[in-house]
């Protein structure tokens, strides 16, 4: 059911992991499903230097994790805004209809990071909204801490 | 390939197709005709019949075949609303069935029926008490499948048949997981009508019968001529009946043998796996289980994304049940049992079959412990984990 691209960039995923002292992280739930993506980004002079994820879900949701953060390198930030969903999936050569939400998760966790970005370092970044689905890692901690 | 999903379907064995295939070209005579080509299929028809009957405790005349396991759920449960919405609108049934049930239940609801959709305990199984006690004067109708198609949890069936019985209660069981790998007495176990379905023991898709007690005025479901003795229209199927037939002898044929075979691999795969693998559970009951399935959820990871990986490897098995992967929500079975929606998501089910050897399952276990390490290295959800746990 996927393309071929899909199950490279699955079975051989770029950029797993974190980023220490990351300038932008953005956690969003995919209320579609309940996946889960998380993008960290390493900004400096308006370019992203480097992206990495985590991403709990689906072959697709993988796969858009890997393509979407080689995408974002290098950009600037209002490049990397342009990026929409449907660009990844059609790097990907296409997904399934049923799995095009989940190239929108990949799209949100990206605007979730640089949110918190903006947040972090008090920028507006144009036509950046707070996101939906957006989990604030901070107030997680302090929250999980009370647990 | 290593062919782990028998749940979803299983292969048809040559013997079975070698009784099917003259039906195709030869014997190619419509069974309602008089001539003798016709006649012999006819003859055909009654053999398989009795066949069947006689693996259930059942007589042939109770035996109507249908065009599978969700047409047999659906007439049963339909046809006996209609035949007994004079008496009651009640239904009783579980949150555990197939969509087969469910969704027909569900459709009985939008037309004035009330459906109570009895929760299962965390080990997916009801009791006959729960049953009992939501019996009301208008209930017509209990209907509890026999053994679950996603987590292999066999119900007690004889008991609620008892239950049922007492209080004068038609009682349908979907057993389309269970027959031809469970013993059935239909009589002994009080069941009114039962579903059941070829493919699931070796048979041919696309054929199923429904067992209908002598005596229950269940109307018919497809209008048309008179076959199946005018409950049934529609030319007959006849090398599926005939596979069917077959197929379920040579399930029932040394099934205890079988089935010891069977479960002590799958006991092997359930042990193996616990031991190579931190943070999963088995869902459904350790012991009042299919013998040949095992469904693992793997905290912190999705079952989709294993599911790829074991493709990869040759390794087919399923998260979920196969009619529901093509839908986001996650297993119905597995939110009944009370896991967390990310415990729904990572489940994935083995269920092993005849053919499935030791070589096999070591090959599984040897690969599954690092695919699971692997989609765990990219959890948000395992990294959170082990932060918390630091
Ligand atoms: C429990 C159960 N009921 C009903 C069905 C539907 O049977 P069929 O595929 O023959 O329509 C299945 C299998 O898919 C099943 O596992
Ligand atoms: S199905 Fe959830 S992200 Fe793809």
């Amino acid at each position: 059911m996927y393309s071929q691209k899909v199950i490279e960039c699955f079975m051989n995923p770029q950029n797993v992991g974190e980023i220490e002292n990351a300038d932008g992280v953005g956690t969003v739930g995919n209320p579609k499903c309940g996946d889960i993506m998380k993008i960290y980004l390493k900004i400096k002079d308006n370019i992203i230097q480097d992206a990495k994820f985590k991403t709990f879900g689906c072959g697709a949701a993988i796969a858009t994790s890997t393509m979407l953060t080689q995408m974002v390198k290098g950009k600037t930030i209002e490049e990397a805004m342009k990026i929409t969903n449907q660009a990844v999936a059609e790097a990907l050569d296409g997904l399934p209809p049923i799995k095009m939400h989940c190239s929108c998760l990949a799209e949100e966790a990206l605007k979730a990071a640089l949110w918190n970005y903006a947040q972090k370092n008090q920028l507006s970044i144009e036509g950046l909204t707070p996101p939906p689905n957006y989990v604030d890692e901070e107030e997680k901690h302090t929250h999980s801490e009370d647990e | 390939m290593i062919y782990l999903d028998h749940a979803a379907t299983t292969p048809v064995k040559p013997e079975v197709l070698k009784e099917m295939l003259p039906y195709f070209t030869e014997e190619y005579g419509n069974p309602s005709s008089v001539y003798r080509l016709a006649q012999r299929n006819k003859k055909a028809i009654d053999d398989a019949r009795a066949v069947v009957a006689k693996n259930l405790g059942a007589q042939p005349n109770e035996i109507f075949f249908t065009s599978g396991g969700t047409e047999a759920d659906n007439w049963a449960i339909k046809g006996m609303a209609e035949a007994l919405k004079e008496k009651g609108n009640h239904i009783i049934t579980t949150n555990i069935e197939h969509h087969a049930v469910l969704h027909t239940c569900q459709y009985l609801e939008k037309h004035g029926f009330e459906v109570t959709y009895l929760p299962v305990n965390p080990d997916g199984l009801i009791t006959p008490e729960q049953v009992e006690a939501a019996i009301r004067p208008e209930t017509i109708l209990i209907s509890i499948m026999y053994a679950n198609n996603e987590i292999g949890t066999i119900m007690p069936i004889s008991e609620i048949g008892a239950v049922a019985k007492r209080h004068g209660v038609v009682f349908h069981t979907d057993a389309v997981q269970a027959v031809g790998h469970l013993p059935i007495d239909v009589k002994a176990q009080n069941i009114d009508l039962l579903s059941l379905s070829g493919h699931k023991f070796y048979g041919p898709k696309g054929i199923g019968a429904l067992y209908v007690r002598r005596g229950l005025k269940l109307p018919s479901f497809l209008h048309g001529g008179g076959q199946e003795r005018g409950r049934r229209a529609g030319t007959e199927n006849v090398p599926g009946i005939v596979g069917l037939a077959k197929a379920i002898d040579r399930a029932y044929q040394d099934l205890a043998a079988k089935n010891a075979k069977i479960k002590a691999l799958r006991d092997y795969l359930i042990d193996g796996i616990y031991e190579r693998i931190p943070y999963c559970r088995l869902n459904g009951h350790r012991e009042r289980r299919l013998p040949n399935n095992a469904n693992f959820s793997f905290e912190f990871v999705e079952g989709e994304s294993l599911l790829l990986l074991l493709d990869m490897e040759g390794i087919a098995a399923s998260s979920g049940s196969a009619c529901t992967s093509g839908s986001l929500d996650p297993s119905h079975v597995l939110l009944a049992l009370g896991l967390p929606h990310e415990l729904a998501h990572g489940s994935v089910r083995f269920t092993l079959g005849e053919d499935n050897t030791k070589e096999e399952i070591d090959l599984v276990l040897a690969k599954l412990p690092a695919f699971v390490e692997r989609m765990r290295a990219m959890s948000p959800l395992y990294e959170e984990f082990v932060r918390k746990n630091s």
